[in-house]
């Protein structure tokens, strides 16, 4: 559930919204997808606050493979 | 050895007003033609800057507002021009430029020329194609960044994200943007990125990338109209979006692109959505929730009052239903109780018994009448009416049986007699035949 990317939670929790408006789900169904919609709102919301950004360089080694190097703004942040 | 009485030593000024009067004398009344670069139009006082050049040289030129006004086109970068003026000295520059009071356009540049053929030749393989772009992630995990480290467009990215949402993994993949070399560095670096895709797993993988620069004069940005960019961009799996100088710069690179921002942080702010938009979207989408879970519960609820309701009438219609059935029944079963029928009867026996009296009134009144008739027939007919004609009536004694045959009589049997008046004791004396 961690791995769960924001977008992909908030695709989810909007199809979830999408099923209960349209109402044709059996109390049972609707009370389980309200649970996990808190749950991905809860989530999501967590990590809206939380985020960090990250920024990297896409540099070559000598053997010719890929690294990401951290990369400092030089400016004042 | 000059002696220092042979040495002229002009002032800067004065060397720079020689200059000036030599080539403001020699070229009063000129005609040039050249390619416009470095286009400058002054806002506040309308005054046009702008270079003239050929392929090895360039002259700086000045259009004062009262001759700009009466330009019969726009002035652009790359335009083949030619300019009627003349030459004057800016003293405090040290510089000299071309007063331009009329321009003529000549044809069109061969930068610009150059830029149209190839658009042509693109065109027509289809790299501009609208089916061929592929759709801009909304939400990007990892965004790839081709463009300088020095510029500004790195900058301007940045100040957007600081600004914005920033769960986002950046990847720059720092490239020259300008210069000889530029445009072979700017291909193989959306290439890397691509490779890139290939090697890493995919939830590392690159989403989108944005390539481009801030603004320039046309030859700053002309890598960006270079046709191994564009190819480069084509072939690209990773969706590209271009963010090339300013707004009014459409490159080559700006149509073969999945997008075209019109600048650096235009890109961003295409693939890094604002924080706010996020929240009210999560809120929306908490309401809808809410909401729609309320409701369901809520629909649930009328429907199960609907039952219930629909249940009592049913019952309650069921009952009276029973009832009148009852009350029917019951209507029923009194018609037949004996009781009614008992008094019917009761009623009918005492019509039947007033009818008896009646009829045996009647009938003993008849009677009565015959029996007064018969009895005074009766009385004619009396034993005793007959004694009192002289007859008298035997009886045995003390048997008191009638006789009326000497046969029941022996001698010396008792006999009593009745006569009109009285009655005698007699013995039989003598028994005759008669």
């Amino acid at each position: 559930m961690a791995e769960v990317k924001f977008e992909e939670a908030l695709k989810r929790l909007e199809k979830i919204v999408d099923e209960l408006e349209r109402g044709e789900l059996s109390l049972d169904e609707a009370l389980k997808k309200y649970q996990e919609g808190i749950e991905l709102s809860r989530m999501c919301n967590q990590r809206l606050e939380s985020a960090k950004k990250k920024i990297e360089l896409l540099t070559k080694n000598k053997k010719g493979e890929f690294e990401l190097k951290p990369l400092e703004e030089n400016k004042e942040d | 050895m000059a002696q220092a009485e042979d040495r002229h030593i002009y002032t800067v000024s004065q060397l720079t007003q020689d200059i000036k009067n030599i080539l403001e004398n020699t070229f009063i009344e000129l005609w040039v033609e050249g390619e416009v670069s470095g286009l400058n139009k002054h806002f506040a006082s309308g005054t046009i800057f702008f270079s003239l050049k050929d392929e090895t040289s360039l002259i700086k030129c000045v259009i004062f507002n009262t001759m700009a006004s009466s330009l019969k086109f726009d002035l652009k970068d790359g335009m083949k021009i030619i300019c009627f003026g003349r030459v004057g000295v800016y003293e405090k520059d040290g510089r000299y430029q071309l007063y331009v009071r009329r321009v003529e356009p000549k044809g069109l540049g061969a930068l610009q020329l150059a830029l149209e053929q190839l658009k042509e030749k693109l065109q027509k393989e289809g790299l501009f194609a609208e089916e061929h772009k592929k759709p801009i992630p909304y939400l990007p995990s990892r965004i790839g960044l081709v463009t300088s480290l020095s510029g500004a467009a790195i900058n301007d990215i940045f100040k957007v994200l600081d600004e914005r949402y920033k769960d986002v993994h950046i990847i720059v993949n720092p490239v020259r943007v300008q210069g000889d070399g530029a445009k072979e560095e700017i291909a193989a670096a959306i290439k890397d990125f691509n490779d890139f895709n290939l090697q890493v797993i995919k939830n590392e993988r690159i989403e989108v990338m944005i390539v481009g620069r801030g603004g320039g004069s046309v030859e700053d940005l002309w890598a960006f109209n270079e046709e191994i960019v564009a190819r480069a961009i084509y072939a690209s799996t990773i969706p590209v979006i271009s963010a090339v100088g300013h707004e009014r710069d459409w490159s080559i690179a700006d149509l073969v692109a999945d997008l075209r921002a019109p600048t650096p942080s235009a890109a961003a702010e295409q693939v890094i959505p604002r924080k706010e938009d996020l929240r009210r979207r999560l809120n929306e989408y908490c309401q809808g929730l809410e909401l729609s879970f309320k409701n369901k519960v809520y629909f649930l609820f009328q429907e199960l009052e609907d039952f219930e309701k629909r249940l009592q009438i049913n019952l309650t219609h069921l009952a009276r239903l029973n009832k009148e059935r009852l009350a029917a029944a019951v209507k029923k079963l009194s018609l037949l109780n004996p009781q009614a029928a008992l008094i019917q009867h009761r009623e009918k026996i005492k019509q039947y018994n007033f009818r008896i009296g009646l009829a045996v009134t009647n009938r003993f009144k008849f009677k009565e009448a015959g029996l007064q008739k018969a009895s005074s027939r009766l009385n004619s007919l009396s034993p005793l009416n007959i004694l009192s004609r002289g007859y008298s009536i035997v009886f045995k004694f003390p048997q008191g049986e009638i006789i009326k045959d000497i046969r029941e009589l022996k001698i010396q049997d008792q006999l009593k007699l009745r006569l009109h008046r009285g009655e005698i004791r007699a013995r039989v004396e003598e028994v005759l035949n008669g």
